[in-house]
């Protein structure tokens, strides 16, 4: 008797089959873990997804308060995503080339579909973006969250703060008008200012480094087709590049650091608020416990806790980061649709504008720099980003951490700030303004004695001074940084009002542009 | 890894370092270096050796009743040139502050930019401005002036 072979499968079935199932299998082999539908599922999903997986699987609640961080991080990163979209659409038409660029910029805001709203919400989007990287930064700093272990992502984040100005500056050329050659050529002439101090010292001959960076920076030796190019691969290239870097950092390190900030007691806060009672931790037996790989350095691992008072990121946390989205592109297109970005004549090297003002942000430094460039454009900004970076390796303290302005003590401290913040600057242009500087006083005085003594070089001498005072009045070290961070947001706003609303033709000081000669 | 020590040696009293561990580190040291050097090396393209620039002297005519202390800007340059009963001479008009246009007046120069003031051989008497406006090289051509705006030439030098 021979053995009955089983019947061999018929291979064009088993393609037609298989053929069937490609469309499951696509699905599976993408979402391995299922359709994000239950928590272990979505956790699941969310470590298994690059993207997700810079979060946290779990969000504690601390985290999701509106006041923990009001989503002025995920507002920066979504004005940069508009940014970002909007800047790839615009490179369709922009052409890197005088003249040309002009004609396209032109193109872009007059011809080309949907090129008006596209160009306005570029451009409202790197201003808000601007915004709230300041804005995060206050926050960071004003609940303290620098601290251990956060050192180091503090540092990141003033680089992320340096390559956003970067990137806004560089922009700022392409359309290649009047208000862009200007202040390049302004920006351009800052970066040579070094020469301030060689060519005082006689030296510039041998050492050169303002010369150099100029050099660097334009390719040339005038603002032209040369210094164009390089912006524009800084604006659309380098800079992205290592924006996208150092983002990735960042966001990496606010994990590894524990996540957001917040009080020792924040549980015990959370606890006296009876609704958040009702979400039930977990909705079923977690799958997979910690092993060893997923501790973490800092004090906020669960190990040994339990998950207290943390809710899965999806969709809890998700769902806020969309709502911020949401609500920064809402309010990039309400301001596209009702303010246009601006497009001046044709660049002409011959006649300046008259001010030629730079991009409002910097227009505070721009006030400084019409005392002395070198120390205006370079020395004092180079002085307040390492000051700005020694904070948290300077104030090591524990208490207040994760609480508004460190607790109770904390308010009246920077009460105190502001209102020295606000009036050391008023007072110092004041002089200035209506009294003129060491040049009229003395015509004869040397040129290194203008640019150590200036209204910069003052203000952040009374800013360091203010701050050491207050370390010694409260015995602290985290009196002294608020009192600086303070000083710091304080001189920012008032030169940035001073140079944009009260400064006319001839960088004179008017009370109102109503009151600009007519020409 | 079985090295013949002279004195015998235990996990907690090792070798300095290890002979192969030595090999081991200065080829990654080599390795690092070389990316370093190569990279330095690259970092000389963003320098231009040659500046795209149009050339520094051009030639001009300057009007025959131009009176004395009056400035001739030439279509297109950044000088202003003048001529009184001593000679014709040029003087810059990029503000030595940040590289802004300046405009002359019957008293000097002004800056619109920041606002610095120059006298009229290119003094600083207001402002920002770190330095005078340069006198630059003047040659008479027939009734052609020549300008060469890369040399600065003392203050006061008349060309007659």
């Amino acid at each position: 008797m021979t053995p009955v072979l089983p019947k061999p499968p018929d291979a064009l079935q088993e393609f037609l089959e298989n053929l069937k199932a490609v469309p499951r299998r696509l699905r599976e082999t993408a979402f391995r873990t299922g359709p994000p539908t239950t928590d272990r599922t979505r956790s699941t999903f969310v470590f298994g997804n690059v993207f997700l997986h810079l979060h946290s699987v779990r969000t504690h609640r601390w985290s999701l308060r509106w006041s923990t961080t009001m989503g002025l991080g995920i507002m920066s990163v979504s004005a940069f995503l508009i940014a970002l979209v909007t800047g790839v659409m615009l490179m369709f038409y922009y052409k890197p080339y005088p003249e040309a660029a002009y004609e396209s910029i032109k193109d872009i805001h007059f011809v080309v579909p949907t090129g008006r709203l596209i160009r306005n919400l570029h451009r409202w989007s790197a201003n808000i973006m601007v915004i709230a990287v300041i804005l995060h930064m206050a926050r960071a700093f004003y609940t303290a969250a620098y601290r251990r272990p956060r050192e180091y992502n503090w540092l990141m984040g003033i680089g992320l703060l340096v390559v956003t100005l970067g990137l806004s500056f560089t922009g700022y050329l392409l359309p290649w008008d009047q208000l862009a050659y200007w202040a390049i050529t302004i920006g351009a002439n800052i970066a040579q200012s070094p020469r301030e101090v060689t060519d005082a010292l006689g030296i510039t001959e041998y050492f050169d480094p303002g010369g150099l960076q100029r050099l660097l920076l334009l390719g040339s030796d005038q603002v032209g087709a040369e210094a164009l190019t390089r912006f524009y691969l800084l604006h659309v290239m380098l800079l992205p590049l290592v924006l996208a870097a150092l983002m990735g950092v960042h966001f990496w390190r606010i994990r590894k650091d524990g996540g957001m900030v917040r009080p020792a007691d924040a549980d015990a806060q959370l606890a006296r608020v009876r609704h958040q009672e009702t979400y039930p931790v977990f909705t079923e037996a977690p799958a997979k416990t910690y092993h060893l790989a997923a501790l973490v350095r800092g004090r906020s691992s669960n190990v040994g806790r339990g998950p207290e008072n943390t809710v899965p990121s999806m969709p809890h946390l998700f769902y806020a980061e969309l709502g911020v989205l949401m609500f920064t592109l809402l309010v990039c297109m309400l301001l596209s649709l009702v303010s246009d970005a601006p497009l001046k004549e044709l660049a002409n090297p011959n006649v300046p504008e008259n001010p030629a003002k730079a991009p409002w942000y910097f227009l505070g430094l721009q006030e400084l720099v019409s005392f002395s460039a070198f120390m205006g454009g370079i020395g004092v900004p180079a002085i307040v980003l390492v000051g700005l970076g020694l904070i948290p390796y300077l104030d090591r303290e524990t208490e207040g951490t994760g609480r508004w302005f460190g607790g109770a003590g904390g308010w009246p401290l920077v009460r105190f700030s502001l209102i020295f913040g606000l009036c050391a600057p008023i007072l110092i242009e004041t002089v200035a303004i209506r009294f003129g500087w060491l040049r009229e006083w003395f015509p004869d005085i040397p040129q290194l004695l203008v640019t150590a003594i200036n209204p910069a070089t003052l203000l952040t001498a009374a800013y360091a001074l203010f701050s050491i005072w207050s370390i010694r009045r409260y015995q602290s070290v985290r009196a002294g940084a608020l009192a600086l961070f303070t000083c710091f947001l304080c001189g920012f706003l008032v030169l940035t009002i001073i140079g944009t609303y009260f400064r006319g033709p001839n960088w004179v000081f008017y009370w109102s542009p109503a009151e600009w000669p007519k020409h | 890894m079985t090295t013949k020590a002279k004195t015998p040696r235990s996990r907690l009293d090792p070798e300095p370092v290890a002979r192969r561990d030595w090999l081991g580190l200065s080829s990654l040291w080599a390795m690092g270096g070389a990316l370093l050097f190569g990279f330095i090396g690259m970092m000389r393209l963003p320098k231009a050796a040659v500046l795209a620039s149009p050339s520094k002297k051009f030639r001009v005519a300057i009007p025959e009743n131009l009176p004395a202390g009056e400035a001739f800007i030439p279509p297109g340059r950044s000088v202003a040139i003048f001529k009184d009963n001593e000679g014709v001479y040029a003087v810059s008009t990029i503000c030595t502050h940040l590289g802004c246009v300046v405009r002359p007046k019957p008293e000097g120069f002004e800056c619109p930019c920041h606002g610095s003031r120059f006298a009229a051989n290119g003094e600083v008497t207001k402002g920002p401005a770190p330095r005078p406006l340069p006198w630059l090289k003047v040659s008479l051509n027939g009734g052609m002036v020549t300008v060469d705006e890369g040399t600065n030439v003392p203050p006061g030098t008349r060309v007659a």
